[in-house]
């Protein structure tokens, strides 16, 4: 009996393992930047090319940086839940329009709605490697004292909003 | 005659000028593009996670490559460069894992298996020879074989 039995054990443990594999996302590779320092960077505004943005105009406040870009596709699909974050005031999104058209960025924006306090643009994609950005959307908190606590890859959706991103902004609003 | 079939020579040869390609741009020192490329082929492409940073045409594999190329340039160390993409990729991106506890069943899983194998195979080869050296029946163990045999059969008939 213990003959059969102990392949068996062993296609079953087997088994199990694919089955979890199966359930893994492959593409979402945990950030090693989480806990660290944001990467700094000093780049022209979107809308105001003569003015330019840095992580430290951010200290002292939680936000949000969302990568986007005018080509890509998912980023629409993430769209209108960022309008609405907006819309309610909770946390201040800085977008960073990662490898675009200035053009390009302008018109999408007028097309689809500016959820951004305001874009900057990393049009030759610098600032992105130092972010490890590899699949815009991309979202990021950043807490208080500059630090990344949370990386988002993907589209948002409502529920890593609501389960996720929401409660992690609140409760380092209130630290 | 001779000369219309010339000239026919002549046009079918005119257009391969155009099949020739203008060459890539050569890098500007061979050292550089070697070490780049060996780089690139231990790095992973995140997006197309089965590829190589060298083998991969992915917009962000291309720009890594440049990063690598222009580190190289900056007279840093091939494990600096590896480093900068740890630092921001994680680990993830290395096709040689680091040794430390963690990954220790990564390394030395699949030699353990074979070890494992060997030994199965050595236990089931020894064992089957021992079989086989009890060697041929007894005229008892024939008989009372044979009996069983030819019961068998009566019953079945």
């Amino acid at each position: 009996m213990t003959r059969y039995l102990i392949p068996f054990a062993l296609f079953v443990a087997l088994v199990v393992f694919l089955g979890i594999g199966l359930g893994l996302n492959p593409r979402e590779v945990p950030s090693p930047l989480i806990g660290k320092p944001a990467p700094a960077f000093q780049l022209a505004q979107l809308q105001r090319p003569e003015l330019t943005f840095t992580q430290k105009d951010m200290q002292g406040k939680v936000w949000l940086l969302n990568v986007w870009a005018s080509w890509c596709v998912s980023c629409r699909e993430e769209h209108p839940l960022l309008l609405e974050l907006a819309k309610h005031n909770v946390v201040t999104i800085q977008g960073l329009n990662y490898k675009d058209k200035r053009d390009d960025a302008l018109a999408w924006l007028k097309q689809f709605g500016d959820p951004y306090n305001l874009s900057i643009s990393d049009s030759n994609g610098r600032v992105g490697i130092d972010y490890g950005v590899y699949g815009v959307p991309e979202t990021f908190v950043i807490d208080k004292m500059g630090v990344i606590r949370y990386k988002h890859i993907g589209p948002v959706t409502p529920q890593a909003l609501k389960d996720k991103i929401l409660p992690l902004v609140r409760q380092l609003q209130q630290s | 005659m001779k000369t219309t079939i010339l000239m026919l020579i002549l046009l079918l040869v005119l257009p391969l000028p155009v099949l020739a390609q203008t060459a890539q741009p050569t890098p500007d020192d061979p050292v550089t593009n070697k070490r780049a490329v060996q780089l690139a082929e231990q790095l992973r492409c995140l997006v197309c996670q089965n590829q190589s940073l060298a083998d991969s045409h992915a917009e962000l594999a291309v720009d890594l490559r440049r990063q690598i190329r222009e580190q190289i340039a900056q007279g840093k160390s091939d494990s600096a460069v590896v480093d900068f993409m740890v630092e921001r990729y994680g680990e993830f991106v290395l096709y040689r894992p680091p040794m430390r506890t963690a990954t220790w069943l990564l390394w030395f899983g699949p030699p353990l298996l074979l070890v494992l194998g060997i030994v199965l195979l050595l236990r089931y080869v020894r064992t089957r020879r021992t079989r086989i050296e009890q060697g041929p029946l007894s005229d008892a163990e024939q008989r009372a074989a044979q009996s069983l045999l030819v019961g068998d059969e009566g019953k079945q008939r």
